[in-house]
């Protein structure tokens, strides 16, 4: 009987760890990025390196100001739920309340294949259609700019955006929906005015999954975004806190190096403000 | 009855019509989006796809172009990080729904799970390169870039396998406690064989997750199109599809190639979606059973 005890000890101490092994991950991840990131912005100056609007990592005198790269992923990402938002929501309205049952299926379809497309394959037909699109239609020397990342970006969040305001949408209690209903407030005026507003949180869960998605979407951004360490402006080139850490990280060494882990540093830090918004939306949606 | 539609004034039906319109207009943009990008990527693709480019590897000699290598790393990624995944995953699982008592546990646990999902994949490459590659020395290589890829599906495989578990029935376990069976008995016999659906589940999304992966992978899996075995290949760089299809792209400006990746990339989507839907609706099917 002893002996028994003991596997049974010895084989639920194996569950435990692996059960820890998330948590060891998690702890890892910001062990690494807080070691590696420290030493760069010691050396630079935390308000230089946040502030400072010039970084020219390869110059004789370099300058390590990441806040070009700050203001586009902020501009890129609000630009991108400024256009993905409405188109998702409405979306996500039609698909939960409005559509036929065939459609339905049909359409969800569409949306997981959208969510399962690589994102270098968006990078490529942005690359391909949008950027010299944008030339065309703009008259500008290169179509390779922060509007095309915002377009992308836009694309690439709508799923997250369906997705989850689809699920807001149909936990609303079938009674709130009944009595408006019984008020003489017609369907539509129903879904929108007691359905969107009891699914709130969900819906603003749905938003807050997309501006993470957004921020920390890197490779197909890179291939349209031109990637030069412009302060932003809507047509011109510009980098992205992803694409600043992907774009140097090949040939870059010291300080340079160094610099690249506190831009990841940096990110780590917005997308963990935004886990623990998310987390907040969600609880409440859930009660 | 008489309609209630009759008693709407006319500014009241004009905006429902308007919300209707809306909805309808930005369902059918979503659904024209998605069959342009696969109608452009196919059609674009599908011509540039040849025999001769899915067989060999790419040659300086005599300046031709072949994916072979990247197809295999590739198929040699998949494999390696789901053999790492899946027994973590499934571990992790049975532990929250079989074990853990303590509720802080637990807590602490799916957060991290959580939080897990919501960290961009540039950021895994990065701690991959640092912790994988150079930390335990590595280097530049398959192993290395499936290991990253193992701590990223980490939380998929576990959400599916928990979500299976909890179907298992709580009177099965009971049935074989009353039996006699100890509880790492009953976990063999009776609650891991209940899994399966969600273990092929989080498979298949996982294959989904690193078909299209590139960005974790660029710093810990390189960009080498060399042609190996799979021990061999584990141990040395190499570019699986995305990466590839990236650096023709990017850096070389081999569209054709490209495109061509991209076609197969495409179908290998679909596909995976395909197969996520059938296995939904089947495991649906035969719980109702």
């Amino acid at each position: 009987m002893k002996k028994q005890n003991a596997f049974e000890n010895f084989i639920h101490g194996i569950f435990l760890i692996l059960g820890l092994i998330t948590v060891g991950c998690v702890l890892l991840i910001t062990l690494y990025l807080v070691v590696a990131g420290i030493p760069a912005i010691r050396k630079i100056g935390l308000r230089d390196f946040l502030f400072n609007p010039k970084w020219a990592s390869t110059a004789s005198e370099p300058s390590y100001g990441i806040l070009p790269f700050i203001l586009t992923s902020v501009y890129g990402t609000a630009g991108a739920i400024l256009v993905g938002v409405p188109i998702g929501f409405l979306t996500s309205v039609y698909l939960a309340k409005l559509a036929p049952a065939k459609i339905r299926t049909l359409v969800s379809g569409a949306v997981s294949l959208l969510a399962g497309i690589p994102s270098v394959v968006y990078g490529l037909v942005g690359m391909m259609v949008l950027v010299p699109g944008i030339r065309g239609l703009f008259h500008i020397p290169d179509g390779a700019s922060l509007f095309a990342a915002i377009i992308v970006l836009a694309i690439m969040i709508l799923p997250s955006i369906i997705n989850v305001s689809i699920t807001a949408l149909e936990a609303v209690p079938k009674e709130y929906e009944d009595a408006s209903l019984a008020l003489g407030a017609t369907p539509v005026e129903t879904y929108f005015k007691v359905s969107v507003p009891a699914a709130k949180s969900g819906i603003a869960a749905a938003v807050v999954l997309g501006v993470g998605r957004a921020i920390g979407e890197a490779m197909a951004v890179m291939m349209v975004s031109g990637n030069a360490p412009n302060l932003p402006e809507l047509f011109g080139s510009v980098r992205f806190l992803t694409t600043a850490v992907a774009s140097e990280m090949s040939y870059s060494s010291g300080l340079q190096r160094q610099a690249l882990f506190s831009i990841a540093l940096v990110l780590f830090l917005f997308i963990m403000l935004i886990n623990a918004a998310l987390n907040f939306f969600l609880k409440r949606s859930k009660e | 009855m008489k309609t209630v539609n009759s008693k709407i004034n006319a500014k009241r039906k004009i905006k429902i019509v308007l919300l209707q319109a809306l909805c309808g207009i930005s369902a059918a943009f979503t659904c024209a989006l998605v069959l342009f990008l696969m109608v452009y990527i196919l059609a674009k693709g599908i011509p540039n796809l040849s025999w001769e480019l899915l067989s060999t590897e790419p040659s300086y000699l005599s300046r031709t172009i072949g994916i072979l290598p990247d197809i295999l790393n590739t198929v040699y990624m998949i494999v390696a990080t789901l053999v790492f995944v899946l027994p973590l995953g499934v571990g992790a699982a049975v532990y929250l729904t079989e074990y853990a008592q303590n509720k802080r546990i637990v807590a602490v646990i799916e957060y991290a799970a959580e939080t897990l999902s919501g960290i961009p994949s540039i950021i895994y490459g990065l701690v991959g390169m640092l912790f994988f590659c150079q930390f335990l020395n590595m280097q530049t290589s398959l192993l290395a870039g499936a290991l990253t890829l193992v701590i990223m599906n980490l939380p998929t495989v576990m959400r599916t396998t928990q979500e299976s578990l909890k179907t298992v029935p709580q009177s099965y376990r009971e049935g074989a406690f009353g039996l006699g069976a100890g509880k790492w008995r009953v976990i063999r016999t009776v609650v891991l064989p209940g899994c399966i659906d969600g273990v092929i589940t989080g498979c298949i999304l996982s294959v989904g997750r690193i078909l299209g992966e590139s960005a974790a992978l660029l710093f810990t899996a390189g960009f080498a199109h060399a042609l190996n075995g799979f021990l061999e290949g584990l141990g040395s760089a190499g570019a699986t599809l995305t990466v590839s299809l990236y650096v023709y792209a990017k850096e070389q400006g081999e569209f054709g190639v490209a495109f061509a990746i991209a076609a197969i990339l495409m179908i290998l989507t679909l596909l995976v979606n395909l197969l996520a839907m059938l296995a939904g609706r089947w495991f649906k099917r035969r719980r109702k059973l």
